[in-house]
C-alpha cells in the first residue's frame, strides 16, 4: 500500500514519504500546520486513493478518550429492565462501540482520522497511549480484549492550541504542513480549477501572496480561502484586469470577504489601501 | 544518489547492524544539537529503514528521519543543521557564537560608568573598539577556553571572559562579579537557552495547578445520577425513578494578585505563562495588579492603572474568604516600602504596606506568595525576609517544585 498523492490533492514529496512511513510501520501520523492547509483533507484523500473506508472522530473540548473506545448505555438497560425486554440479560447489548473500536474490528484496513486532538482535555492524548501503540484495549463490562484485526492507518491533526505530551509524540510520526510556495500553490489551484485562465490565476496569486505579506494580520488567508475566493471570482466572472487594481488607485480586491475573515483585518487593510492611494 | 556517509558505509537498508552504528553517531549528534530525540523514536527510524520505506536516497532519508525523530516544527531548524553537518561533514558553526546578541549591546547602553572606568575603557580604545575586538576573538575562537591571556574564557587576564583580573574586562557567562572589576556581565545566551529548557512550560504549570482542583456540583441538573436513580428505583419497588444532578465543575476560586513593573520586568515571561495557565485552569479566577507591595488600592488593567483603581477594602468585601489568595511578586524592594507609611515609590500611602498585607491575610486564610526570584537568593534580601515573615513562611519559588508545594498547601483542608 503506497500513497502517491491523488488527482485532487497535491502532496509534497516529504508529506508523501511521511504518510508511507506511517502506513508501513502502522504508527499514527501527527499532522500540524496553519489552518486551511489541508490537514483534514489529507486523511480523506489517502482513504480515497487507497480505496479504504474512512472513520472520523472529531474531537471537542468535552470529548473523553473512553468515548472513542466504547460507552456503556446504562439508561437503556434500565429502561429495558422495566419493560421486561429479554435483551437486558446480556450486558453486551448495551455497550455502544466508539470510533476506535469500529476501526479495530473492521475486516479491511481502514483510515482513522482523529481530528483536532488539541481541542480535548490536556490528559486526552495520554489516555490513548496504549490504544494507539498496541492497538488494543480492554472492555471491563464484558471482560473482553478488543484487538485490531488490521492496524488502522491513523491520522491525527492538531492546531497547536495545546502542547501534546512527549510520551504521546514519541509514538507518532510527525509532519508539519508548510504553507505552500507559489509553485505548489499553482499546482493546487490547477487541481481544483483545471480551466482557470492563466492571467487570472497570475493576478489572483499576486493579490493573494501580497495580502499574506501584510504584517499584523490576525488571520492570514490560507489555501482553502484562496480556493473559495477563486470560486467566487469565477462565479462572478470577474476579469483579470479588475484584480490589477493598482492602476486604478483602488487596492482592495473584489470579493475580499472570502480572503479576510476578521473585521479588524479588513479595517486594517482598508486603511493601508487608503494610505497608499494618497 | 547513493546513500553514503563520509565514512563510506553501506546503505542502511542493506545492513541493519552497520547502519545502526553509523546512525547512533547521528542520534547523539542530534541530541548534542538539542533536538529532543528519544530512543523509542530512534528505533522507529531503524525499523522504518529495515522495512524499506525509502529507497537509497539522501533526500528520502532526510524526510523519513525528520518525520520519525522531530515532533515539533520549532526544532526543524536545529535538525536541519545537525543533519547537514553530519551527512556532508561540513564544519558547523553556531551562528550565535559569531554575532554579538542584541541584548548584550542593549545592556551596554544601560551602563553607568564612573570617570575612572571611562578612562580605563579609553585605555582599550573605547567601548566600540572593545566590542569589535570581542567579536573578532569570538570568531577566532571555536571552543571553550580557560586560562591564558588572549582567548575569551575563564580565569585569564584577557579583557574578555570571566573570573579574571583586567580592569576593563567584559565579563561573559558569570553571574556575580568576583572582583567587582569587569565592566558588565553579559551572560552567554547558551545559559539562557538551558534555562528555558527547565523553565516551566504552560503545560507543566497547568499540571501543577491541577492539584488545586476541587470538583463540586453546582448549577442546573443536567446529568443522570446513576447511583441515585438505582437507589430511588429500588425504593420505588422497581419502578424507574430517574434522578438528575448538576454536572461536576472545578469549583475552586482563586484571587491572583500580580506585582508588575520595576524589578518584575525580568520575570515577565514566566509570569505570563503562569497567568495563561491559571486562566485556562480555573473557572473562578480574579486577578489584580499591584506594584511591589500591596497598599490601599489595586488595578485590573495595567494600561489604566492610574485611572481605574479598585480599593483593597472593596476587594476584600467582594470576594469571600473561600477564595484562595495567590500573590506573585519578587518582593524585592526597599524595606521601607513594607514597614513605613509613605514608603511606596509611587504614591503617598497613609498606612504601611504591612498593615494592608495583614488585613488581607486575615480575610483569606489560604494564601501563598509565589516568588520568581531563585530561592537561594532570598536570604540576602531584607524585603523578602520581611514579606516571608508577614506570610508566615508561605512563600514559594516560582518553579515547578515550588508551585507544587504551594498548591499542596492551598489544597490541604
Amino acid at each position: 500500500m503506497r500513497f502517491n498523492g491523488s488527482s485532487n490533492y497535491v502532496a509534497t514529496e516529504d508529506l508523501t514519504l511521511a504518510v508511507n512511513a506511517a502506513i508501513t510501520l502502522g504508527r499514527p501520523l501527527l499532522i500540524k500546520g496553519e489552518p486551511g492547509t489541508g490537514k483534514t483533507r489529507l486523511a480523506e484523500e489517502v482513504a480515497a486513493a487507497l480505496g479504504l473506508p474512512l472513520l472520523e472522530w472529531h474531537i471537542k473540548s468535552t470529548t473523553k478518550a473512553q468515548q472513542g473506545l466504547y460507552e456503556y448505555d446504562a439508561v437503556s438497560r434500565l429502561r429495558d429492565s422495566q419493560l421486561g425486554d429479554p435483551r437486558v440479560q446480556d450486558i453486551s447489548n448495551y455497550i455502544v462501540k466508539g470510533t476506535l473500536w469500529q476501526a479495530f474490528e473492521s475486516d479491511t484496513p481502514v483510515v482513522l482520522l482523529i481530528d483536532e486532538i488539541d481541542k480535548a482535555d490536556i490528559e486526552f492524548p495520554n489516555d490513548l497511549l496504549r490504544e494507539l501503540d498496541r492497538m488494543e484495549f480492554y472492555v471491563y463490562e464484558t471482560r473482553q480484549l478488543v484487538r485490531a484485526k488490521h492496524r488502522p492507518i491513523v491520522f491525527i491533526t492538531s492546531n497547536n492550541e495545546k502542547e501534546l505530551p512527549d510520551a504521546f509524540l514519541r509514538r507518532c510520526f510527525f509532519h508539519y504542513i508548510r504553507f505552500p510556495d507559489r509553485e505548489t500553490m499553482e499546482k493546487i489551484v490547477a487541481v481544483h480549477f483545471p480551466d482557470l485562465k492563466k492571467n487570472l490565476l497570475r493576478e489572483a496569486l499576486d493579490v493573494f501572496f501580497e495580502l499574506r505579506e501584510i504584517p499584523g494580520l490576525k488571520k492570514k488567508p490560507s489555501t482553502s480561502e484562496l480556493l473559495d475566493w477563486l470560486k467566487l471570482l469565477l462565479a462572478e466572472d470577474i476579469p483579470p484586469e479588475a484584480l490589477r487594481a493598482k492602476d486604478r488607485g483602488k487596492l482592495i480586491p473584489p470579493l475580499y470577504g472570502a480572503l479576510l475573515k476578521n473585521e479588524q483585518d479588513i479595517h486594517m487593510f482598508e486603511r493601508l489601501a487608503f494610505m497608499s492611494r494618497r | 544518489m547513493r546513500f553514503r556517509t563520509e565514512a563510506g558505509c553501506d546503505p542502511p537498508s542493506a545492513s541493519h547492524d552497520r547502519a545502526g552504528t553509523v546512525l547512533i553517531d547521528f542520534f547523539y549528534r542530534l541530541r548534542a544539537a538539542r533536538v529532543p530525540v528519544s530512543l523509542k523514536e530512534f528505533l522507529t527510524l531503524l525499523e522504518a529503514l529495515e522495512k524499506g520505506v525509502i529507497g537509497p536516497s539522501v533526500d528520502d532519508f532526510y524526510y523519513l528521519a525528520r518525520a520519525a525523530l522531530v515532533k515539533d516544527e520549532a526544532h526543524y531548524d536545529r535538525f536541519d543543521r545537525a543533519f547537514g553537518e553530519y551527512f556532508s561533514g561540513i564544519e558547523q558553526i553556531e551562528p550565535e557564537q559569531l554575532t554579538i546578541p542584541e541584548e548584550w549591546l542593549r545592556k551596554l547602553k544601560e551602563l553607568r560608568l564612573s570617570p575612572e572606568e571611562m578612562a580605563a575603557i579609553q585605555a582599550m580604545g573605547g567601548l566600540d573598539k572593545l566590542l569589535e575586538t570581542l567579536k573578532k576573538r569570538l570568531e577566532e575562537q571555536k571552543e571553550r577556553h580557560q586560562g591564558g591571556n588572549k582567548w575569551v574564557g575563564t580565569a585569564g587576564t584577557s579583557p574578555f571572559g570571566a573570573y579574571g583580573y583586567n580592569p576593563e574586562g567584559i565579563r561573559i557567562g558569570q553571574h556575580e562579579s568576583r572582583h567587582r572589576r569587569a565592566v558588565k556581565v553579559w551572560d552567554q545566551r547558551e545559559f539562557r537557552n538551558l534555562d528555558s529548557d527547565v523553565e516551566l512550560g504552560t503545560r507543566n504549570i497547568k499540571l501543577a495547578l491541577r492539584r488545586l482542583r476541587r470538583f463540586a456540583r453546582e448549577g442546573a441538573a443536567s446529568e443522570l445520577d446513576l447511583d441515585g436513580t438505582i437507589r430511588e428505583t429500588a425504593k420505588n419497588a422497581g419502578w424507574l425513578d430517574l434522578q438528575m444532578r448538576p454536572e461536576r465543575h472545578n469549583a475552586v476560586k482563586v484571587l491572583l494578585l500580580l506585582d508588575v513593573g520595576g524589578s518584575m520586568d525580568d520575570h515577565v515571561q514566566l509570569c505570563e505563562e503562569l497567568f495563561s495557565a491559571c486562566k485556562s485552569e480555573f473557572k473562578h479566577l480574579e486577578h489584580y495588579y499591584f506594584h511591589n507591595c500591596l497598599y490601599e488600592s489595586v488595578w485590573k488593567d495595567n494600561s489604566f492603572r492610574h485611572r481605574d483603581r479598585v480599593s483593597t477594602v472593596e476587594l476584600m468585601h467582594k470576594y469571600g474568604s473561600d477564595y484562595k489568595l495567590i500573590f506573585v511578586g519578587d518582593a524585592t524592594m526597599s524595606p521601607y516600602e513594607i514597614t513605613e507609611p509613605g514608603g511606596s515609590v509611587e504614591h503617598w500611602n497613609e498606612e504601611p504596606g504591612m498593615v494592608w498585607m495583614q488585613r488581607i491575610l486575615s480575610v483569606y486564610p489560604k494564601a501563598v506568595w509565589l516568588n520568581p526570584e531563585p530561592e537561594d537568593r532570598w536570604p540576602y534580601r531584607t524585603s523578602i525576609g520581611l514579606m516571608r515573615q508577614i506570610m508566615d513562611g508561605r512563600m514559594y519559588p516560582l518553579t515547578l517544585d515550588g508551585l507544587d508545594r504551594a498548591m499542596r498547601y492551598l489544597s490541604a483542608q
